[in-house]
């Protein structure tokens, strides 16, 4: 029987006991435990901190999340579907399918947290801004192109990673700093939330990247890496003078550009390629590395540390049952 | 001292760090049913970080079972954890886990396939603590 007369044929039916990529069911798993709602987050904590903000700082912290909503919204709606469209594996698929519904999380979590803090009408006029603001269209312009172009499934997982490991940050850049100021630690909480979700994101997808580039002769890799570096070019370009839009007014730009640096270094790793920004241009404010990730503080090991003394680390109460002593 | 172990999944963040280094170095195999190297000298471990938002599940199976091994964990020295700074508090956090599991002290973390920086540091690091280690065998056998 011959099947010609159809465009779509019959998907094969997916056995997730059969693997072709383990990856596949690691990154399922992990990322079904991780799901969240924002009303797990106690926003209305924030609300005091709210209010000590000046009118300045209010109107920027929403533009900023309205920034966020929109890269959230294109990731729902466009990047991730877009990425289904070209799995290997049906596994691959149902992950994405995951991905997918989580940044419709995170793109109605930025809501959950204006109508917790913030009046109607002034949240109106930052989605204005920002359907508005030449920047964050340029950007999102350049990301849709690859999504939409119809030759390259490498080039759109570039796209992605670039999206969810790079573009995020000037934007995640602001609640970090308020966190470490003790101002809006439950959006701050929030925010982490989404923050790990992209880590993985942009984790599986760069892995899904490195396998396809194995497939292709050297030229051909050649090739995609030079775009990749192209377009993080272009891209940074279009965050830089975001970024001073943005934080010009606080004295900020060019304690956000460090972050910016690298980020997008570690979005080049999650891709497999080596960084592009020097290590000097990327030394983030450490309040800023300390609120991305509490309790870490860089002296607790050895060979940061100062001392000669070992750290054993202490006791964690996360019990897994295949240790065996 | 003897030399490096190092786990890495199939991203190979681990193994490009272990690379750069330039430092001999054993795997520990990705699939179940491969042989586990056997271990005969004092080594220092290097471990991604794998944890559900818990924390759960941070020291990825492969290396559980490896340290499952008494005679394996007898030469264990210490540990270097692989991370990334996204997942806030649960940063490296494998290297705590076998830190405190194994009795062994945290050496270093660093994120995904490391910076320029970050292989300086392990390579000083490294060199400074296996003298320390010699030192101390050498006490107790005089
Ligand atoms: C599902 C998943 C969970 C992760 N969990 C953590 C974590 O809890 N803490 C952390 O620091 N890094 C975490 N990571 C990041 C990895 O440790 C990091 O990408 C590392 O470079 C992987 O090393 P490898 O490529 O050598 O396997 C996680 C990554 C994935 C995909
Ligand atoms: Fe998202
Ligand atoms: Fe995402």
């Amino acid at each position: 029987m011959k099947d010609t007369d159809h465009t779509r044929p019959v998907p094969r039916a997916v056995n997730w006991n059969r693997l072709e990529d383990e990856i596949d069911l690691d990154v399922w798993n992990r990322l079904t435990v991780n799901f969240w709602l924002p009303e797990k987050v106690p926003l209305s904590n924030d609300i005091p901190g709210w209010s000590q903000l000046t009118p300045g700082e209010q109107t920027l912290t929403i533009r900023v999340f309205t920034g966020l909503t929109l890269l959230d919204t294109i990731q729902n709606t466009v990047g991730a579907p877009a990425l289904m469209a070209d799995a290997i594996t049906p596994h691959e698929e149902a992950v994405l399918s995951n991905i997918a519904f989580m940044e419709a999380v995170h793109a109605r979590s930025y809501s959950s947290v204006f109508s917790t803090l913030c009046q109607t009408a002034e949240v109106d006029e930052a989605f204005r801004w920002s359907a508005e603001n030449e920047h964050l269209q340029a950007k999102s312009r350049l990301i849709l192109d690859e999504y939409d172009a119809a030759a390259s499934p490498l080039r759109r997982k570039v796209a992605s990673v670039f999206l969810e490991s790079f573009l995020f940050y000037s934007g995640f850049y602001l609640p970090m700093h308020w966190s470490s100021r003790a101002r809006l630690t439950n959006t701050a909480d929030l925010i982490r939330l989404i923050i790990r979700d992209e880590a993985i994101h942009g984790y599986y997808i760069g892995y899904k990247f490195q396998r396809g580039m194995e497939r292709l002769p050297e030229a051909g890799r050649q090739e995609i890496k030079d775009f990749a570096f192209g377009l993080l070019f272009d891209l940074y370009e279009i965050e830089a003078r975001y970024t001073e839009q943005l934080y010009d007014g606080l004295g900020l730009s060019e304690d956000v550009k460090h972050f910016l640096h690298y980020n997008a270094n570690k979005a080049l790793q999650n891709l497999g390629f080596e960084a592009l920004f020097p290590e000097e241009a990327c030394r983030v404010n450490p309040a800023i590395m300390a609120a991305l990730s509490p309790n870490s503080d860089e002296n607790h090991d050895f060979f940061s540390g100062s001392g000669s003394s070992y750290v054993i680390g202490k006791a964690v109460a996360t019990e897994d049952d295949d240790w065996d002593f | 001292m003897g030399g490096l172990v190092y786990f890495s999944s199939a991203s190979g963040n681990t193994a490009r760090l272990v690379g750069r280094l330039g430092l001999p170095a054993c795997r520990i195999p990705r699939r179940a049913g491969d042989p586990v190297p056997a271990i005969t000298e004092p080594f220092v471990l290097i471990c991604p970080t794998y944890a559900d938002g818990y924390g759960r599940g941070a020291v990825p199976k492969q290396v559980i079972r490896f340290l499952n091994d008494p005679a394996t964990r007898a030469l264990l020295r210490g540990v270097i954890a692989g991370g990334n700074r996204n997942f806030g508090k649960l940063f490296a956090l494998s290297g705590d886990v076998i830190s405190a599991r194994c009795n062994v002290p945290l050496l270093y973390r660093f994120e995904l396939a490391g910076t320029g920086e970050d292989t300086t540091r392990i390579r000083a690091g490294l060199a400074r603590f296996r003298a320390e280690e010699e030192d101390k065998t050498c006490l107790t056998q005089a």
